[in-house]
């Protein structure tokens, strides 16, 4: 039987993004990975055109006879699937495809994936202040939306021993139901006794989506449970939404240093898991009206069979800096030209009720120590004023302070990427421009203004939370400053 | 001691630029280099050998060029190194990932048995922190993840003691081995390669695994063993350029700080 002549595919590497979704879609095996991008193998490609669908990006093209008719039938395919699926038809475009609702789903919600019902978000507690973590408010702020989205409750995780006061305020900041384990031996975070209760519950009552913070703690974690319980698991989210009409979490994160941002998909398996940093997220106002239901969870984990001891913790309060945590931050970088920069820096931060921040190589050339450095390597950060100083504004910065309430850039070089995202740039020498800042607010006599999350937070303790103060953790550095 | 460290190559990120023109990523001849962190894995994992003797292997899953990566761990002192390559691993997200690593590393425990596995804290491509807790989940083992240093270790009582680094401090916590350590930099300083070394690293052939090698379920493997996909890419949202100021530097500074009064970020 004689084959008609058939095109064969191309991918355009500047177009590509390495998403391997054509990859997955080619039947024969006609596309491969190579140095992170796809990359065709003409012997196995039968030009069918199927890899045209899924593209993001455009980057595949059909080359030879009957390209252009091939290409434009998988362009209607496409533009069916993106209906179906409930996304815009184009991108930017916002067509009526939204309209699309599963059959006996309410309100264009669909049917869950097996049993899997509810959002839960993991209380996250630093065992030397006893209190959560702002980042779990921050989640159950967010996971409320979703929870609402998809009509289920919001359940929050509660691990430790003697933290039911912790319990009673996820209610507070949004939680309908929590999950409570006290006991001793989970009184401080260890992975295996926590990654087998948080396994355990997750079998039993099957949760859809449960969120955890992208701390030293919560990625430790995550990645565990994830891997117990053969699901996916997306690091470091920034935006966090519900398709409906697939009820599906789309997970986004920034990719290839913050270049594009990147949604990610977890169809088939359950619970859909995701860490968000600190700070991407708001809380929700607390309130102590609130009432919810708290279910004690049996623990049956004994000492003696976890492998690990915690034997002490050097708390290092003094010199951590809490970027995270801060409402100003005086950020320097290369343009300093050397360590003694950041004392100028510190003048200006202290003025503020601030603390100061580094760009990677002023950290890689040690300026200044790691715990400063604000970035894709380092810390995101949302304070209300952020003000960089000699930094040109690297991609890999940007993303870790782009969304700051209020960025003041300071550079010699009017065309640093810096000062393009800038509410206010200022073109001149920062040893000129900062030294005359000190003197005007100190002529001025100005202070910074406290205010959102800080004033949520100063309300957050229910009823009888009177704990000894062990330790100065960020909640009560917050709270002597705003006192 | 046997101790196994798993490795990536990466792209080296101080390298990737943007293209202001198109917004898009400069990829080409960005240099390929081991991810920063698992050197200091290697590092740690040759000093307990000058210790306590025994071997240090290095794995790693990625395509055949991945063996260069290998090699410049050999010049760092490692005894081993094998390549997981195999068509059927591309595509694979972390869950994957951590499952061929650990099937490997099975494979290795048979042979020698292993009290140690390093991972570095973090690849610097993707950032998720992942692999290293999958891997210890899938083996069975304890993770102590961020490391940044190691108290003491000792074969007989099979105990080490580190210390992780975290937000407000540092944990110093006990395992019984064997166990899975994720390092930061914090932990040492990664040593100039010997010219012996590097000698030994340009003659050494990397051992190559494929999946039947490590007797992978060709349904945890590459695309079909993960759960993630992308399901689309987008540019992140843009902030616009606000004022530019400049002029004497007092003046500029009277004016800033008047804005931001106006806005309410200061008070007077």
């Amino acid at each position: 039987m004689p084959t008609k002549p058939m095109p064969k595919i191309h991918v355009l590497k500047a177009k590509c993004i390495g998403c391997q979704l054509c990859v997955s879609t080619c039947p024969f095996g006609a596309l491969e990975m190579v140095d992170g991008l796809a990359n065709e193998i003409l012997d196995k490609c039968t030009g069918c055109g199927l890899c045209l669908v899924p593209c993001p990006t455009d980057a595949l093209e059909l080359v030879g006879p009957r390209a252009e008719e091939i290409t434009a039938r998988m362009m209607r395919k496409r533009e069916l699937e993106r209906g179906k699926r409930g996304e815009p038809a184009a991108a930017g475009a916002g067509a009526a495809g939204a309209a699309a609702s599963p059959k006996g789903a309410a309100d264009g919600v669909a049917a869950p994936v097996g049993e899997h019902k509810g959002v839960w978000v993991f209380v996250e507690i630093d065992y030397v202040t006893g209190k959560a973590a702002t980042v779990s408010w921050e989640l159950l702020g967010k996971g409320r939306e979703l929870a609402d989205d998809l009509q289920v409750p919001l359940s929050a995780i509660v691990l430790g021993h003697n933290v039911e006061e912790v319990a009673r305020q996820a209610i507070g900041f949004g939680a309908d139901r929590v999950y409570l384990a006290d006991h001793p031996v989970l009184a401080r975070y260890r992975n295996i006794p926590y990654a087998r209760v948080l396994v355990r519950l997750a079998r039993e009552h099957k949760p859809e989506i449960l969120l955890m913070g992208a701390t030293t703690l919560g990625r430790d974690l995550a990645g565990s449970v994830a891997t117990e319980l053969a699901t996916g698991l997306t690091a470091d989210c920034t935006e966090l939404a519900i398709n409906k009409a697939e009820r599906l979490l789309e997970a986004s994160r920034p990719a290839y240093g913050g270049s594009i941002m990147a949604t990610i998909l977890c169809r088939d398996r359950r619970p859909q898991m995701a860490t968000v940093r600190p700070r991407v997220f708001t809380a929700r106002p607390f309130d102590r009206e609130r009432t919810g239901e708290i279910i004690q969870v049996d623990v049956d984990i004994r000492e003696e069979d976890i492998p690990t001891r915690v034997l002490e913790f050097i708390h290092e309060g003094g010199s951590t800096v809490h970027l995270q945590d801060a409402q100003v931050i005086v950020a320097g970088g290369r343009g300093l030209g050397g360590p003694e920069g950041f004392k100028l820096l510190q003048e200006l931060a202290d003025l503020l009720g601030g603390v100061v921040g580094a760009s990677r190589p002023c950290v890689d050339a040690g300026w200044i120590s790691a715990d400063h450095q604000v970035g894709q390597t380092g810390k995101t950060v949302r304070p209300r004023l952020y003000i960089a100083a000699g930094i040109s504004g690297a991609i890999q910065h940007l993303v870790g302070m782009q969304s700051s309430d209020v960025i003041v850039a300071i550079n010699k070089d009017p065309q640093a990427p810096i000062m393009r995202i800038a509410n206010y740039a200022i073109i001149g020498d920062l040893y000129e421009v900062i030294p005359a800042l000190i003197a005007e607010l100190k002529r001025r006599g100005v202070r910074p203004v406290h205010t959102g999350m800080q004033a949520e937070l100063l309300a957050a303790p229910g009823p009888g939370v009177e704990k000894p103060d062990r330790a100065v953790g960020p909640l009560q550095a917050i709270q002597k400053q705003a006192g | 001691m046997h101790a196994v460290v798993c490795i990536k190559q990466v792209p080296d990120a101080t390298e990737v630029r943007i293209d202001p023109k198109t917004n898009t990523l400069v990829r080409e001849g960005i240099p390929s280099i081991v991810n920063p962190y698992d050197l200091h894995a290697v590092e740690a994992a040759v000093q307990l050998r000058e210790k306590y003797g025994g071997r240090v292997t290095v794995i790693t899953m990625g395509p055949p060029q991945a063996a260069e990566a290998l090699q410049k761990c050999i010049a760092q002192g490692a005894d081993e190194a094998i390549l997981l390559t195999d068509r059927g691993f591309a595509g694979a997200d972390t869950l994957a990932t951590s499952y061929v690593l650990a099937q490997a590393i099975r494979k290795l425990n048979a042979e020698n048995p292993v009290d140690l596995v390093f991972t570095g804290k973090q690849a610097i491509d993707g950032d998720t922190a992942q692999v290293g807790p999958g891997i210890a989940a899938r083996l069975g083992i304890p993770v102590l993840t961020y490391i940044c240093a190691i108290r003491s270790f000792n074969l007989e009582t099979r105990e080490i003691v580190v210390e992780r680094l975290l937000e407000e401090g540092r944990e110093v916590v006990a395992a019984r081995l064997p166990v899975l350590l994720t390092v930061t930099k914090e932990l040492n300083e990664v040593r100039y390669a010997s010219l012996p070394s590097m000698l030994r690293a340009a003659r050494y052939q990397v051992r190559t695994w494929n999946k039947d090698d490590i007797e992978a379920d060709p349904k945890q493997i590459g695309l079909k063993g993960s759960p993630t996909i992308v399901s689309r890419i987008f540019s992140p949202p843009q902030r616009q350029a606000g004022l530019q100021l400049a002029g004497p530097a007092p003046e500029v500074a009277r004016e800033l700080v008047e804005q931001l009064l106006q806005r309410g970020v200061l008070t007077a």
